[in-house]
């Protein structure tokens, strides 16, 4: 219990750490949100080889959502470079990662760990209004 | 150096010269100290081939998928001078999911560039090669995945961004380089080697090493370095601080410039300009300067 609270009080730091910076970043696993963010928009997404299932997320600038990560198969990564986060996605957990986007635009989300044959083109867009 | 005369105007009478960049003011800067610097200085060339993606299949994008690499290895034996060595710079093989069909792709490669008629062939692996297998099937063809060798005066180091999934150097082998580097003189000349680029070129695209820039600050104090590398398709010069990066093209398909389109994909096979895009580099190491000569792949 100890081990959670202190992963979750980390998770916040990083939150309130990235906040100055105009974006919300947090990764954990099998946890819930922590709470300051508990009323994010869940959005679920799944992993499997070689694409995510959905592969176009619509968000509106500065709304804090919390993404639920799964793989359906092998280790992979969610990764979103214009906002500087990412998360693993190993087989068999559930992972957060919130991200509140100060920007809008088109962007594009990835795995980033190399998965197989077809890891190259897996990836999807999450379009900010 | 009068073999460099000979060998450019070869290149020249042959229509094969392509564009030269110097790197005289992006890397090795300091000419004087960093040409003297080490023991046995000397000048010389050697040729960088990359992304040779043996076993990859695609008629819209290279019909001549089985060829390419042969007609590679050919041009390098009609080059006027012998370089000193050849290295390939990673993605030797297309990636696939069966460790047999890896190895009868790493096996297939390593027989045709036996024909190479150069005395010292270098290889590193790419993404498409090891990370899959932490680099395990590679290692049996082609040993060690990063090391360093020194030559005429110039120390050269091939850096590992690819064995792990993540395209992480690590911990470990950041530690192995700045061992290394500790015993080096500060003008030392040094030539780095990576399959993937050392900096955020695209991190979107995964155009990047997300450790690469403990390595730059590693060779940051160092004022003669270079570092050149692959697994982009096509030629891009970039400074980090004095370090120059250049990135060769692909033996297999190119990939457009970085960023330019939504999608990264190969570009289409351009049968009015067949083997657009790709080719290989002769690098020259002569007093301060790296010189790049990039060549074509041609019918």
């Amino acid at each position: 219990m100890k081990k959670q609270w202190i992963r979750h009080a980390a998770a916040a730091l990083t939150i309130l750490g990235a906040g100055a910076l105009g974006f919300g970043v947090a990764a954990w696993a099998d946890g819930k949100p922590a709470k300051h963010v508990k009323h994010a928009r869940l959005i679920k997404v799944s992993a499997r080889r070689f694409v995510f299932n959905p592969s176009t997320i619509k968000l509106k600038k500065g709304e804090t959502v919390d993404f639920e990560l799964k793989t359906e198969d092998v280790l992979m990564g969610f990764s979103v470079p214009d906002f500087n986060t990412r998360s693993d996605i190993p087989p068999g957990q559930v992972m957060h990662l919130t991200l509140t986007p100060d920007k809008t635009g088109t962007f594009t989300f990835l795995c980033d760990i190399f998965c197989g044959s077809g890891h190259e083109n897996m990836s999807g867009t999450i379009v900010v209004e | 150096m009068r073999r460099n005369i000979d060998r450019r105007q070869f290149l020249q009478l042959a229509g094969l010269g392509g564009a030269v960049f110097v790197s005289g003011l992006a890397g090795f800067a300091s000419s004087g100290a960093g040409a003297d610097a080490g023991s046995g200085g000397g000048d010389f060339y050697f040729v960088q081939l990359s992304d040779s993606h043996w076993g990859f299949q695609g008629p819209a994008v290279n019909p001549d998928a089985q060829g390419t690499l042969r007609k590679a290895v050919a041009a390098v034996n009609a080059l006027h001078d012998a370089p000193d060595f050849v290295i390939f710079t990673g993605d030797l093989t297309h990636t696939t999911d069966d460790p047999a069909e890896r190895r009868k792709r790493l096996g297939e490669f390593r027989d045709i560039v036996k024909d190479l008629r150069i005395k010292e062939v270098r290889y590193m692996p790419g993404e498409h090669d090891a990370s899959l297998d932490a680099g395990a099937a590679y290692k049996e063809f082609f040993g060690d995945t990063h090391y360093t060798f020194d030559h005429k005066g110039v120390h050269f180091i091939a850096l590992d961004n690819v064995s792990d999934p993540r395209a992480s150097l690590g911990d470990a082998q950041l530690q192995w380089l700045a061992q290394d580097l500790a015993k080096l003189d500060k003008k030392q000349r040094i030539v780095v080697f990576a399959h993937r680029p050392l900096f955020d070129l695209a991190p979107s695209w995964d155009w990047a090493t997300p450790d690469g820039a403990k390595a730059v600050d590693l060779l940051m104090p160092f004022d003669n370095v270079v570092v050149f590398y692959g697994h982009i398709h096509q030629e891009n010069h970039h400074m980090t601080g004095h370090i120059a990066h250049h990135s060769a093209k692909s033996l297999m398909f190119p990939l457009p410039a970085p960023l330019s389109v939504p999608k990264k994909a190969p570009l289409p096979w351009d049968a009015s300009a067949p083997y657009k895009g790709l080719g290989f580099r002769e690098i020259e190491l002569e007093g301060g300067k790296a010189d790049i000569t990039e060549l074509p792949i041609k019918a």
